[in-house]
């Protein structure tokens, strides 16, 4: 760590009072965020802080509902992504935007490539321009290779030749090392340092606070869409910046259970694959809600998938009510009792073209036909009893299931689940990207479910959900459970310390 | 949906009619029962092919190898015939419809253990087929006279005032009929098409249910294999060349969905029933048949278009009060 004083130079760009609106959603609510030339800033909150909206107006993707982005000193809008590169700035993501079936030099210039008298790409010049790149950054392959033979440190370092052939002053890098081994860890640290040394403004968005506190100059804190505060790294503990991250108030409100949690239902025991996650038990119970908390790519989906039949654990036992049950597709999982309601919306998402009955009724096809045929009037029964449990408005269960709005649809998705009477329901993110007032709904139906006798388990990134609706949670990290925590374990802070595998445990600092 | 496609079928419907009229209005006799159900015969194979593809193309795969699984199908049966004269024509079909679905089965298990492209993978058992029937005929046909009277009598035996191939055509829509709506497989086919991915965590088996749909159309291949060289009395390398094409067309024509999940039997059947009656009717009133080609195809982009309209337009029903329509 070099300790910094106020940096001497004006920020390269500045964003001011900048608020984003969603339908429903107020993504950035008058944030700042201040970046300054030759320095790295770290841009830090939990999900749902804002900063992939940050960067995608950085970027100009999105543009800003209100606010100021001034590039040194001067008021800029961007139109198009096309003025953001213009204008200097350029971002790493997370899984690099590139094409693998060109070579490295193509990919460095698309777009932008060198051009002969005749208006034809000069590849001579591009070659030689992109290995004079290569070089600078001490990149180990020719710019000729083709970008698919390459890791995914190698394709970052494309990306970042890409950005210095535009002579980007502004580099966003959202979470850069998050599939990196150790080693290219530090190779792209050495990278970030060359790119100070050139005067770049680097911000660098990371959930890992060893990264943060190793290459980061600056911090800029997001909670919940709005600004919570900015400053010198030197001058912060890991302690504070998780208290600024998560906060204190949950204004959410949850609904008011009695934990009655029953008999043991579900049993897993060391389940691991070979690249996901390992040595994975737990236990869930009658009528329990159990949270599964952790930063994305910690394995959570991975472990639910391997539960649910779709892909198959190497090693584990998983024990249902008792009884050893081998789960080898998405059929048997249903047969034995466990129904999962993934996170992708698309995925999840009703059939568009079966209307309501049929999509209620798809996985218990098998209680509503007799000798192989289908019987429509045990369909229509089955559909009928489900949806007016569920509420759904609908003219009628015969309609188009594409007619239905959001909201409706997916009660026709949950009706499918309940209608195959299952013992466990595991729900992946199931409030992501929806706004408060479903929110709330999803987390009251979540409850009433609990309290008929389901077993629940609920995959969630978002830390308010997780306390507020969770009778036990259960941390992983990196593929691995990290803790499991009840009662007044349940703390915010102690959360993102298991996740973010912060060790120094200074909790009374923070009670 | 039960509205979308019958309104559908009838525009199709419509079209069919208004073509006959036309025709009857320059040649009065081409509408008279008679030979409405000559033209009816003549699109039986056409028919039965149709819904074959329609399953698989309703799973979002397609299966160009129909043709020359015909041919293949077609040829062994008429070889079986000259070797064996006296073997009954239920072996013969039981053989048929057998090796038809092997060869579907052929198709299935490489889409489904191997996840190569349907069309590649058709196009390449297209080829195979075809090179089959050169190494097991050495390019020789087999003549009528080489086959036996019941061999080649069965198809044009009348039944009821039809002959059997038109029998076996209606007797395919009734029991494709019976299988899209009401049995497990005829659902699991729409939800893989119509969704793969919640087909997966809904406990469909998306790669065995697109490998049953190329065993299904495999097996009407065959099928519709013995009763072709049957009828027309004559087994060779080439015969249906080009065919798998007008199978597709007509069910791109009958609304079948290219994507996949959206068709119906009655839309498979009106699609092949148009290109038949096209087919039919227009060299009896002098159109060249370049005409002929003119018209078909106009007709697979019209299809198209209006189906790519009848999606778009749908949109999404944001507004409180259009929720509940009617």
């Amino acid at each position: 760590m070099t300790p910094h004083t106020a940096p001497a130079s004006p920020p390269a760009v500045s964003m001011d009072m900048i608020t984003k609106t969603f339908p429903g959603v107020k993504a950035l609510d008058q944030v700042k965020l201040d970046l300054f030339p030759g320095q790295v800033t770290a841009l830090v909150g939990e999900n749902g802080a804002g900063k992939s909206t940050t960067v995608k107006i950085l970027t100009g993707i999105y543009r800003p509902d209100g606010g100021t982005i001034r590039i040194d000193g001067a008021p800029v809008t961007f139109a198009t992504p096309n003025d953001a590169a213009d204008a200097g700035i350029t971002a790493i993501h997370q899984e690099t935007v590139l094409f693998d079936e060109l070579s490295v030099a193509e990919n460095i210039y698309i777009g932008h490539a060198p051009r002969t008298r005749f208006g034809l790409i000069d590849t001579a010049e591009m070659h030689r321009a992109a290995s004079k790149l290569l070089t600078e950054i001490g990149a180990p392959f020719g710019s000729h290779t083709q970008l698919r033979d390459l890791g995914i440190a190698n394709k970052h370092l494309v990306a970042i030749a890409r950005a210095l052939s535009v002579d980007a002053r502004v580099v966003i890098m959202d979470e850069p090392t998050a599939a990196l081994s150790h080693k290219e860890i530090e190779e792209l640290y050495e990278l970030v340092e060359t790119l100070k040394a050139q005067g770049k403004a680097i911000l660098f968005i990371s959930h890992k606070f060893d990264e943060i506190f190793r290459i980061a100059d600056r911090y800029t804190v997001f909670r919940d869409g709005a600004f919570v505060g900015d400053g010198v790294i030197a001058d912060i503990t890991e302690d504070q910046l998780v208290t600024m991250m998560v906060g204190r108030s949950v204004d959410q409100i949850f609904p008011t259970r009695t934990p009655n949690t029953g008999e043991e239902v579900l049993k897993v025991v060391g389940y691991a694959h070979p690249t996901e996650f390992a040595e994975i038990t737990f236990d869930l119970h009658r009528g329990e809600i159990l949270g599964f908390y952790g930063l994305v790519g910690a394995g959570r989906s991975e472990v639910m998938q391997a539960l649910f039949g779709i892909t198959k654990p190497s090693k584990g036992v998983c024990r249902i009510n008792g009884d050893i049950s081998i789960i080898r597709s998405p059929a048997e999982a249903v047969n034995g009792g466990i129904v999962y309601v993934p996170e992708d919306r698309g995925k999840q998402g009703a059939i568009i073209g079966l209307p309501i009955f049929q999509n209620i009724t798809l996985p218990s096809i098998g209680r509503t036909s007799r000798k192989g045929f289908l019987k429509l009037a045990e369909e229509f029964k089955l559909a009928r009893e489900y949806s007016e449990r569920l509420d759904l408005r609908a003219a009628s269960l015969d309609q188009d299931v594409g007619n239905l709005s959001g909201g409706n649809q997916q009660k026709v998705v949950i009706a499918k689940w309940l209608a195959t009477q299952p013992q466990v329901i595991i729900l992946d993110e199931p409030t992501k990207g929806i706004d408060i007032g479903s929110k709330a709904a999803v987390h009251e139906f979540m409850a009433e479910l609990a309290s008929q006798g389901l077993s629940v388990i609920m995959v969630s990134s978002e830390i308010p959900e997780i306390i507020g609706m969770s009778d036990r949670v259960i941390v992983m990290r990196d593929g691995r459970i990290a803790a499991e925590l009840a009662g007044d374990e349940l703390r915010p802070e102690t959360l993102v310390r298991h996740a973010a595998g912060i060790t120094t445990p200074t909790e009374s600092a923070l009670a | 949906m039960k509205r979308m496609i019958p309104l559908r079928e009838m525009i199709l419907g419509g079209a069919i009619l208004v073509l006959l009229v036309l025709v009857a209005s320059r040649f009065a006799g081409f509408v008279a029962p008679g030979n409405l159900a000559n033209v009816f015969n003549d699109t039986a194979p056409l028919i039965i092919l149709a819904l074959g593809q329609m399953v698989v193309i309703l799973t979002r795969c397609i299966d160009l190898s129909v043709a020359a699984n015909l041919a293949l199908t077609g040829m062994v049966a008429a070889m079986i015939n000259v070797a064996m004269p006296g073997l009954p024509i239920v072996v013969i079909l039981m053989i048929s419809i057998l090796l038809g679905a092997a060869m579907g089965a052929i198709n299935g298990v490489l889409v489904w253990k191997l996840s190569i492209p349907p069309i590649v993978v058709t196009l390449g058992t297209m080829t195979i087929f075809r090179g089959i029937i050169f190494l097991i005929s050495d390019g020789k046909w087999v003549n009528s006279h080489e086959m036996s009277a019941a061999f080649t009598g069965f198809p044009r035996a009348v039944f009821l005032g039809l002959p059997v191939l038109s029998w076996v055509a209606i007797v395919t829509v009734v029991i494709f009929g019976i299988m899209m709506a009401r049995t497990p497989f005829g659902r699991a086919i729409f939800a893989v098409g119509g969704n793969p991915h919640a087909a997966v965590y809904t406990g469909i088996n998306v790669g065995k249910t697109q490998f049953w749909a190329f065993v299904v159309s495999g097996a009407l291949a065959g099928l519709t294999g013995y009763l072709w060289v049957a009828r027309y009395a004559v087994a060779y390398v080439d015969i249906a060349g080009g065919f798998e094409l007008e199978v597709v067309a007509a069910c791109v024509i009958g609304g079948i969905s290219i994507a996949g999940g959206v068709g119906s039997v009655g839309g498979a059947v009106l699609g092949a029933l148009f290109l038949g009656v096209v087919k039919n009717a227009l060299p009896v009133v002098n159109i060249s048949p370049f005409w002929q080609l003119a018209i078909s195809g106009s007709a697979i982009l019209i299809a198209v278009a209006f189906n790519a309209r009848a999606g778009r337009t749908k949109g999404r029903i944001i507004l409180k009060s259009a929720e509940v329509p009617q």
